[in-house]
């Protein structure tokens, strides 16, 4: 069955992810990795996925574009179940989808130049005119805010981290996409150079009419860029809301843990020392019925018994969670 | 800072040869700090607070040249033998690095590893170093010490492995701690748990504390004292009340402002500070900041500025241009 959390009301979604589910073996145990995650993204909207590592954020990321195989659910996207479609229809698709992942060095080619690397995409989609490649390539390149001729024929160890993501973008926009998918895109560099590159996702986005999938761990710089945000907890999503709303008022105790937690710079907010504490169980044997009960202050013997449901608990605002927040 | 000081580090400088050439990783650094309390060490990568760090721990790497010196516990360190400092890394100075996966030898478990310490160092037979062991390992909160003896490192989460590199770092009662990025690896929920049990550790046995990190948010709360470093240089240092309620150097502003806040509204254009540090291969005659600063003029390209007393106590600053209160700029 379809979760309401999913159901935005938007009428054409560009994504809509149902009821997927995504798992792994390890030697002879299964990783619940993604268990029956369903969400919306609007055409021009960034959705911010927040958890922490091993919640399988980045696995549904990647389980989107097929990246990862789904053992169930479907994966609607412009319309067309890619979960279904076979590998040449899937190759066009992916075209107008790119990703943008967290260590912008390691996912540059050491050996290649600058210009190749972005001119690969093209390559690969079939531009033959080597004039029309080098334009495009040099217009993203000015699109990142890289002067383009100089940097052509250089490789990417001349490079800091934040020229490297600016890079990175620059190839993930060569192709015209209509969706990208940024994986942890800022949490490997420096904080001056995070605005930066922050900054510039904005910009790119509102100049492309991009819509974006934002996976980060860090709530405030999920907020800065999202309109709507889902939080994820050990393979399942806890709340999804509209970024300003989630942020005043979590209603799942989870998103309140994770606020709580964000250090605050300011020495007269004394660091709260009771947040209930502990770490997420393993996704081999996750708890029964609410994932987070072994971590809540709220649990209780239904807790244990049922899977919350995700419901309305504000108007566009959803949480999975029998004793919601008021 | 008043009081009698436990560590002073004394116009420490480092330089580091590169196949690109001389690398001054730290110039000329001044600190004091007494027993008992904590200093927050903030800078972003590259700006010399790790090396530092192990500039104050002695533990530079081979070709490194110190100068300067570092006093600790009224002995100069840089003037030990090996064999001196080997003693007082193991009782008095302590360290918890970034990666606790590095720290932790892979192949020995979390008891071999703690118990081996505390025999070595605290000449405690085998059955009372594994009790201490057993009772540090409660302390630093990990559940089941007793299992968790026989386990190996990679048998447990980043948090938890930190938490051992934590209570092996306290195992000797160490006089200061140096706590390196300790919680950059972890996340965010961890963070606070590890944060708040350094703070409480670092309470309960009166030892002072050195906290790296590219945080200014994880040092707000929780030290005493403030040091910003900027290309090698300390840029700003205030007890750490003073310098959150009036910052002077527009370095420090601009990492408080570009930190995303959660009370400001989502596609608020974050006021990013532009460019990078510069190449520490190729030092600057001014102010390092000043290519990246609004407010730099002529003088700040020219000359180095050093740092200066503000009105308020133990507060220093190294501009030009301090900010005022009101956001403008001085003369």
């Amino acid at each position: 069955m379809m979760q309401d959390g999913a159901l935005r009301g938007s009428i054409a979604p560009l994504l809509r992810v149902e009821n997927l589910v995504v798992e792994y073996v390890v030697g002879n145990k299964i990783v619940h990795a993604v268990s029956d995650v369903s969400l919306e993204i609007a055409r021009g909207e960034t959705l911010g996925l927040v958890g922490e590592s091993g919640c399988g954020k980045s696995t549904l990321g990647r389980a989107v574009l097929r990246l990862r195989p789904a053992v169930s659910g479907r994966v609607l996207f412009d319309g067309e179940d890619l979960t279904a479609m076979q590998s040449d229809a899937l190759r066009k698709m992916r075209r107008r989808v790119q990703l943008i992942f967290q260590d912008p060095i390691a996912s540059l080619n050491p050996r290649r130049r600058i210009g190749d690397i972005i001119a690969e995409p093209l390559v690969i989609a079939g531009v033959k005119d080597p004039s029309e490649r080098h334009q495009r390539v040099c217009d993203a390149l000015d699109a990142v805010g890289l002067d383009p001729i100089p940097i052509l024929s250089r490789l990417p160890h001349e490079f800091s981290g934040g020229q490297c993501q600016r890079i990175c973008i620059a190839r993930a926009l060569v192709l015209n996409p209509d969706f990208i998918i940024c994986d942890e895109p800022v949490s490997a560099l420096d904080v001056s150079i995070r605005a930066q590159i922050l900054n510039l996702l904005e910009e790119m986005k509102a100049r492309f009419g991009l819509t974006l999938l934002f996976i980060a761990h860090d709530l405030a710089v999920v907020k800065a860029v999202s309109d709507r945000v889902a939080v994820m907890y050990l393979g399942r999503l806890c709340e999804v809301g509209p970024s300003e709303q989630l942020f005043a008022k979590p209603a799942h105790p989870y998103t309140a843990l994770l606020i709580e937690a964000i250090p605050v710079p300011d020495p007269d907010v004394r660091p709260n020392e009771s947040i209930p504490v502990g770490e997420p169980p393993s996704p081999i044997a996750p708890p029964s019925g609410c994932r987070f009960r072994t971590r809540c202050p709220r649990a209780d013997q239904k807790c244990r018994d049922e899977v919350p449901p995700m419901r309305e608990v504000r108007p566009t605002q959803y949480a999975a969670c029998h004793h919601p927040l008021s | 800072m008043s009081g009698q000081a436990l560590l002073s580090v004394e116009s420490v400088a480092v330089d580091l040869p590169t196949a690109r050439g001389n690398l001054r990783a730290v110039d000329h650094v001044d600190l004091t700090l007494p027993a008992g309390r904590t200093l927050g060490i903030v800078g972003e990568s590259g700006c010399g607070k790790t090396m530092l760090s192990r500039a104050i721990l002695q533990l530079l790497p081979k070709k490194a040249k110190l100068s300067g010196r570092v006093m600790f516990d009224g002995r100069d360190l840089v003037s030990c033998s090996a064999d001196q400092l080997r003693k007082l890394r193991a009782r008095s100075l302590a360290v918890v690095f970034q990666d606790p996966m590095t720290s932790l030898n892979p192949v020995l478990t979390i008891g071999t590893q703690l118990i081996e310490t505390l025999q070595e160092h605290l000449d405690l037979g085998s059955s009372t170093a594994r009790k201490r062991a057993v009772d540090l390992l409660a302390a630093v909160g990990i559940p089941a010490p007793e299992q968790r003896l026989m386990q190996y490192p990679h048998q447990l989460s980043g948090g938890m492995r930190q938490r051992v590199a934590i209570a092996i770092a306290l195992s000797c009662e160490p006089k200061l701690l140096i706590a390196d990025e300790p919680t950059t690896a972890l996340d965010v929920t961890i963070q606070a748990q590890i944060l708040d049990l350094l703070a409480r550790e670092q309470r309960r046995r009166h030892m002072a504390m050195i906290l790296i990190t590219h945080d200014l948010g994880v040092v707000a709360g929780r030290t005493d004292e403030v040091a910003v470093m900027y290309a090698g240089r300390v840029v700003e240092r205030a007890p750490t009340q003073a310098l959150f309620k009036k910052m002077h150097m527009p370095y420090t502003q601009a990492l408080l402002s570009a930190i995303p806040k959660l009370d400001t509204a989502p596609h608020t254009r974050l006021p990013a500070i532009s460019g990078r540090p510069p190449d520490p291969t190729r030092p600057i005659d001014g102010c390092s900041f000043s290519p990246r600063c609004r407010y730099a003029i002529d003088r700040c390209r020219r000359e180095k500025p050093v740092l200066a007393d503000a009105e308020t106590v133990d507060h220093k600053y190294a501009c030009f241009h301090p900010l005022k209160l009101s956001g403008g700029i001085g003369t």
